[in-house]
């Protein structure tokens, strides 16, 4: 009997003083002398020793909690969640999140790597001079398709729009469910400016969409590389991370990104507003992004994630077999006719117009 | 008790003329049961076969290799996160075990005033959407302005862990005759004595089984969890699902045989311990 007593006080202390060791181990404790960084990030978006490598230059551990969507990531900080100081929100969601006043802004003085910033990252439309946020890694909005089906890559918007060429995979074309990002993508094969209000131009666009419908099977922004995966679709319009995704469960599917040009994303290092209200927070996260934007630690990032970085001091740090990898690190003239996704305002109406009629019809 | 009663049945049954009948009803039966068996444990079984792949893409099978279980050992994230679901679980167990158990007895052996509403409401968290008892979780915890993290996990955990303690320890209690205690009392027991040593000895299997079930639960949540963490406090399903978005590698598999493997052994022991329990009873 004396032991089924045991059992049950013994169950009792084990949950009271885990429950205290939990406390103390929480964000709440102030009292700790080691210094703290709450890294809220994507799930393998860095190279792991580059905590061990902060921890011994600045004292400081970061401790990395990780999100697997930009909603999620919202949806989080907004229950109420505090004590994450850096963030890694992608362009649309930065944009969202500086009107939900949720970023603090960047103290450039203290970023003594921010000259490193390639010029076409360093003025992105969503935070202009990039008050609020520091590039991390970047990618392409382009072509995602499976080496048995080509000998070479099909880089080029024509496969997609060309009538002729697309009915090669009739019904096994996706889209993405996106009207800035699918119209801009007929925009560029016309040769316009994928930010264009020229109602007649988008207009062009929505005409060479309309021609293709036929083969298209569906406008997929969530489950497109899982169908091209199983092989329900044969070539789709998406993000490049999501294609490389793909390619770490099958080596057959590639990424291409279109000689005429494409749209360019790009996620980025932030600081929560309730870090930046804490003036010993915002030093920490001040440090930890300049750490990370350090060149050689962006090219170690570079070749553990297989993005690339926008650090232009990089290069000499990342493999060489990334930096041939045109999936990846475009030709200059094709880096060239990389666009971002201006934010529109008003104009925004023409091209939901136009999106409303090609999905309807 | 009743599997005796259920055995009598089954062989009357298989007493009845028309062999041939039910030989092919059998041979139905069998397929059936084989391929039920197949859809179940299948998945399983190619997870677990492709954790020792040596190749990372599960289309092609490159040799027996045990790279991606050195891989998890040395992922510190991964460990971190296991370090925290063994925080969250094993104390939310604890608490709501503590109080499911005596939610239990209180129901089963008293008359007091809110019985009734206490007995329905116990049901509530299990017949609620995890979602929406979530979205009410947060919506709690900001309201007193506790930030997220470890505590407000684990009490999330407790509050609907306590109901499912309390459904298993009830059916337990429902077993045992409560002329047991009486006799103890008539024996100058006091109440606390006829606990001890009459009623929990009795209860302990329905107990340690609430318990497991408890833990289980606890470990594999994702939904609550997910809305009432905070910094610092990412746990093992919050880590995989978050990976699942940059590329699931054999690693998943891997952790995911490990996790298997674990449950399988606490399910074991608490067949073991309830084996015990009733022979000792």
């Amino acid at each position: 009997m004396k032991i089924r007593h045991l059992v049950f006080v013994g169950l009792l202390l084990v949950g009271a003083a885990v429950l205290l060791a939990a406390c103390g181990g929480g964000p709440a404790a102030s009292g700790d002398s080691e210094e703290v960084l709450y890294f809220y990030n994507w799930s393998e978006y860095i190279e792991p020793e580059l905590f061990d490598k902060f921890k011994e230059e600045t004292g400081i551990s970061v401790i990395e909690d990780t999100f697997s969507s930009n909603e999620d990531l919202l949806a989080k900080l907004q229950s109420g969640a505090e004590g994450y100081d850096v963030i890694v929100p992608s362009d649309y969601m930065v944009d969202q999140m500086i009107d939900l006043d949720m970023l603090a802004e960047l103290d450039h003085s203290k970023i003594t790597s921010i000259g490193d910033i390639d010029p076409s990252f360093a003025d992105p439309p969503f935070d202009p001079g990039m008050a609020h946020c520091l590039p991390y890694m970047w990618g392409t909005t382009g072509i995602g398709f499976n080496w048995n089906d080509w000998d070479e890559a099909p880089d080029s918007w024509s496969y997609l729009f060309e009538p002729d060429l697309a009915a090669n995979f009739a019904g096994r074309i996706s889209f993405l469910d996106d009207s800035r990002e699918t119209l801009g993508a007929a925009l560029i094969y016309l040769g316009y400016d994928p930010n264009t209000t020229d109602a007649a131009q988008i207009e062009e666009a929505k005409n060479v969409i309309l021609a293709i419908k036929p083969y298209i099977a569906a406008f997929d922004s969530d489950s497109y590389e899982d169908n091209l995966l199983s092989g329900e679709f044969g070539l789709v319009h998406g993000w490049s991370g999501d294609i490389f995704t793909a390619q770490l469960e099958d080596e057959n599917i590639d990424y291409a990104i279109p000689r005429e040009g494409a749209v360019k994303w790009v996620d980025n290092l932030c600081i929560t507003a309730d870090a930046g209200a804490d003036p010993a927070r915002y030093e920490r996260a001040l440090k930890w992004i300049d750490f990370l934007n350090q060149p050689e630690n962006a090219g170690a990032n570079t070749n553990f994630v297989w993005y690339a970085t926008p650090n232009m001091n990089a290069t000499p740090y990342i493999d060489q077999e990334i930096l041939d990898y045109e999936a990846v690190y475009p030709p200059e003239e094709v880096f060239a006719k990389l666009h971002w996704l201006e934010p529109l305002g008003d104009a925004l109406e023409i091209y939901d117009r136009a999106w409303t009629e090609i999905t309807s019809q | 008790m009743v599997a005796p009663g259920k055995q009598a049945t089954l062989s009357r049954a298989e007493r009845l003329p028309g062999v041939p009948a039910i030989r092919i009803g059998n041979v139905v039966l069998s397929a059936y049961s084989l391929l039920f068996y197949l859809f179940i444990y299948g998945p399983i079984l190619i997870l677990i076969v492709y954790s020792f792949n040596g190749s990372r893409f599960p289309t092609r099978w490159a040799g027996f290799s045990l790279e991606w279980y050195h891989k998890l050992f040395q992922n510190r994230a991964m460990g971190q996160a296991l370090r925290n679901s063994l925080i969250v679980s094993s104390s939310s167990t604890a608490i709501s075990t503590v109080i499911g158990t005596m939610v239990s007895v209180a129901i089963e052996r008293y008359r007091f005033r809110g019985r009734t509403p206490l007995d329905a409401m116990l049901f509530l968290p299990i017949i609620i959407p995890d979602i929406a008892m979530a979205i009410m979780l947060v919506a709690f915890f900001g309201l007193i302005h506790m930030s997220l993290g470890f505590v407000t996990i684990i009490i999330s955990h407790v509050a609907f862990n306590i109901s499912f303690v309390a459904i298993v320890v009830r059916s337990r209690m429902t077993t045992i005759d409560p002329t047991l205690e009486e006799a103890a009392n008539d024996l100058y027991a006091n109440e606390w004595q006829a606990f001890w040593r009459i009623t929990f000895p009795l209860l302990l299997p329905g107990i340690l089984g609430g318990a497991l079930l408890a833990f289980t639960l606890s470990l594999d949540d994702y939904v609550i969890t997910f809305f009432t963490s905070g910094p610092g406090s990412t746990t093992l399903p919050l880590r995989i699902y978050g990976m699942v978005k940059t590329g699931i590698t054999p690693e998943v598999n891997a952790i995911s045989t490990l996790m298997m493997a674990a449950s399988l052994m606490l399910v074991i022991l608490s067949l073991w311990i309830q084996g015990k329990g009733d022979a000792m009873g």
